[in-house]
């Protein structure tokens, strides 16, 4: 620490309050032909302390979308639960789940009415839509939002996208001769390359780790195919003969 | 967790009076001088402030700590105040940051029990409960850029659950086996989780007790704005305890015999 | 049918000491179809009778979901049913966001009760023309209460309201004290034999007809719900099972009449419908 002389002192300073702060963490989200896989890590930090290891980040919405928050606590917390409670009334009103990318336009909506005071909030929202294809869609803070096939944010954003670049979108890798990139990828490999994302990022970003969970939203009548002993796999699906939702706990390192 | 309360809901800025050795009157001016720019005055900064607060889940609930001294800058003004109020029949909630806004919450949390009591129709109010809505409270002030500058720990046992939570003045939120504001988040709670993360459901009333007296005790010795007289509160099936303020055992006999700081030569 | 120059205006008094437009909105609530409800240990249910204006016309909703753990039936007018059910789910999805926990049934009650109180003494206002059966679950276990255009609301173990209902409150007197102790399929068996007691002579209780509100833990011809034991809804072929389980009704002697002290005994051919706005 430098001792302030007392000619900064003679300055004003500017010390205004400062109602953000940023908890780490990282989100991550893959989309795959009738499924949609969306993770995040569940420590929660403030500068050099682990506030606590298991905080949540990712919340599933519906049986067919899922949100994942990353950047201030507490704005994405309060930003979840107003989502909710504007779900749940549209299901007062037309007694059924708002569609997924409904709750993409309502999202966007709802961060941009905060512009000139945003939710500091990076959002990604998976599922499967009416069509039955897997989704995801990413925002920036007031809400400008596409929908793509994966979308990694918060603290290690800069350390997974260019793997996902590399390993989903085929970025700087050619085809063997003959044969051309797969657009889709299976669930099982999805799976690995998010464990892995996280696994890295751990190692290498200290608001990364303590724990990991994953959901996977399936598209209607799609089966785990042979997945269905993965080690901590538990089913979240509420509606009968829709769509099927499961979360997957891990471990990651506590360092 | 930064642990002088004045930088609390602050950018980080390391090069300006990190540890508040100045006195308050001594401090820059804030913000514009304009007469009419402003109608009200704002909590900009905390003045009689409160240290660590520190708590553990145990076997039979939650046991939580804090001491007695409320600071004014650097001077040591208040040292008999109770840092530790209980809520209801369930809940304990412990506070560092300003005493004032403390004291102001100890008000609303009043108000808000005798409407539950004066409703007799037996539902009360537990720690959950308590806990939602300081979260909104304070997450509600400070999207008013009015905030209450405290950070808030939230222990309770009901209907043989325990809770233990964390609230302060950004509204951030969070919940552990062991938790500490303040200096104690850096000092204690290492030394806290090290004692309890896994053995929640195996240290006995007597064990919690010792591992936030010896955590205490590092904090008096570290801890440059605490007190060495604390109270402890137990929450269990058993309802809500606050001891009367205490003492500890501390040495500092070895202190002549550290050697390569202050005035010795040799 | 109207009674003295006291009908006008709610806020005044007839030399008797009575409320003439509040008994009127009584009235409102008499000339909708049947509700029942009942109350076990475990368990709070409701049951209703839909009706429809016609063969082409479908069948109006009786029942309205609050909140995961509160649930209404409705007799009277439906467009003042679904004013006071958004109130309703506001209250209960304010608490959730303010003490994230689920509104105690009985403040969620009175909360209705003052409303209606308000509109009983305030000059320029009508009192709502409809009654409820809410039924809910909180930390003190399952409950069932009645709420009135007067403003007054009460908790029952059983208790039935709408077009009839003294026949069927008849049926609950003579049974409610065997509820207490009921599985989920006998309750909602004794709530269909009450239920029917409010029916016309030709008429039976039938899947289009019926709506049955469960509260508690899944019965044994259910599948789990999420939230378990959350307030649901069933119609259609899922009352079917409970339909099948009544027992066939004893040709009784004459039904109980409703006592004659209140001014309905002699309705007007076909005013047992539910009253529309627009009518």
């Amino acid at each position: 620490m430098i001792m302030p002389d007392m000619d900064s002192l003679a300055h004003p300073q500017e010390r205004r309050f400062n109602p953000y702060t940023e908890n780490g963490g990282t989100i991550l989200a893959i989309a795959g032909a009738d499924f949609s896989v969306i993770a995040g890590d569940t420590r929660q930090s403030e500068g050099y302390s682990i506030q606590t290891r298991y905080a949540p980040k990712v919340f599933r919405l519906t049986d067919r979308a899922v949100l994942a928050v990353n950047g201030f606590a507490a704005d994405g917390n309060m930003f979840v639960k107003k989502v909710k409670q504007r779900l749940e009334w549209y299901h007062h009103a037309h007694a059924k789940d708002m569609p997924l990318r409904a709750i993409a336009r309502l999202i966007q909506t709802m961060l941009y009415a905060r512009r000139f005071f945003p939710y500091y909030v990076y959002n990604i929202l998976g599922g499967i839509e009416e069509d039955g294809t897997g989704a995801v869609y990413s925002f920036d803070p007031v809400g400008s939002y596409e929908r793509e096939a994966c979308r990694a944010a918060g603290a290690a954003q800069s350390l997974v996208q260019p793997f996902l670049d590399n390993q989903i979108y085929f970025k700087n890798q050619e085809a063997a001769q003959g044969t051309s990139h797969p657009s889709h990828l299976p669930l099982e490999t999805v799976l690995s390359i998010v464990i892995d994302s996280f696994t890295s990022a751990t190692e290498r970003h200290i608001e990364v780790g303590d724990g990991l969970e994953i959901f996977i939203a399936l598209s209607k009548g799609r089966t785990l195919q042979g997945m269905e002993s993965i080690r901590g796999l538990q089913e979240l699906t509420v509606t009968e003969d829709g769509e099927r939702l499961f979360v997957m706990r891990r471990d990651l390192k506590k360092d | 967790m930064d642990h002088f309360p004045t930088n609390w809901g602050r950018p980080r800025n390391d090069a300006f009076d990190a540890y508040a050795t100045y006195p308050i009157h001594q401090r820059p001016y804030n913000g514009p001088k304009d007469t009419f720019a402003d109608g009200v005055q704002r909590t900009q900064q905390p003045i009689v402030t409160g240290t660590s607060v520190l708590a553990i889940k145990y076997k039979d609930g939650v046991m939580m700590a804090a001491d007695n001294l409320a600071s004014y800058g650097s001077l040591a003004r208040f040292k008999d105040v109770q840092r530790l109020h209980q809520v209801g029949n369930y809940t304990v909630i412990g506070a560092g940051g300003d005493m004032s806004d403390f004291q102001y919450i100890q008000y609303i949390l009043e108000e808000l029990s005798i409407d539950e009591i004066s409703a007799q129709d037996g539902h009360e109010l537990g720690p959950i409960e308590i806990h939602e809505y300081m979260s909104q409270l304070m997450y509600a002030r400070r999207s008013k850029m009015n905030p209450l500058w405290n950070s808030l720990l939230i222990g309770g046992f009901k209907d043989g659950k325990r809770f233990l939570s964390y609230v302060d003045l950004l509204g951030t939120t969070y919940s552990a086996s062991t938790l500490a504001t303040g200096y104690g988040a850096f000092i204690a709670q290492p030394l806290l989780r090290k004692a309890v993360e896994g053995r929640e459901d195996v240290i006995t009333e007597e064990e919690a007790r010792k591992i936030l007296e010896d955590s205490m005790r590092v904090l008096f010795y570290r801890d440059a704005r605490s007190m060495n007289k604390f109270q402890i509160a137990t929450i269990s099936s058993a309802g809500v305890s606050i001891s009367d303020s205490m003492q500890l055992e501390t040495a500092w006999s070895f202190a002549e015999n550290i050697r390569g700081y202050g005035a010795q030569t040799q | 049918m109207f009674r003295n120059t006291y009908d006008s205006d709610n806020t005044v008094f007839s030399p008797q000491g009575r409320l003439h437009q509040v008994e009127y909105a009584l009235e409102a609530v008499k000339q909708g179809s049947a509700a029942v409800g009942l109350r076990s240990k475990t368990h709070a249910i409701l049951l209703a009778l839909k009706r429809s204006t016609g063969e082409l016309a479908s069948y109006q909703q009786k029942m309205f979901r609050i909140d995961d753990h509160v649930g209404i039936a409705i007799a009277g007018l439906t467009s003042d049913a679904r004013v006071l059910s958004n109130f309703m789910r506001q209250q209960a999805m304010g608490e959730r966001m303010i003490f994230n926990r689920p509104m105690p049934v009985n403040r969620l009650v009175s909360s209705i009760a003052d409303k209606a109180q308000v509109n009983t003494q305030e000059y320029g206002r009508r009192p709502y023309g409809v009654g409820f059966l809410v039924i809910g679950q909180d930390q003190t276990g399952p409950h069932l209460f009645e709420f009135s255009p007067s403003g007054n609301s009460y908790e029952y173990y059983a208790m039935s309201i709408g077009a009839r209902s003294q026949s069927a409150k008849t049926y609950l007197e003579k049974h409610y004290e065997s509820f207490a102790d009921c599985n989920l399929e006998d309750l909602i068996r004794h709530g269909l034999h009450a239920l029917r007691e409010t029916l016309q002579q030709d008429k039976e209780l039938n899947v289009n007809n019926t709506s049955v509100g469960i509260i508690g833990p899944m019965g044994q011809h259910e599948k789990p719900i999420s939230p378990p034991g959350s307030f649901r809804i069933l119609e259609g072929d899922k009352v079917e099972v409970y339909l099948q389980s009544m027992e066939k009704k004893e040709e009784a002697p004459a039904p109980v009449p409703a006592p004659a002290s209140v001014p309905d005994a002699a309705p007007a051919p076909g005013s047992d419908e539910d009253v529309q706005m627009s009518g």
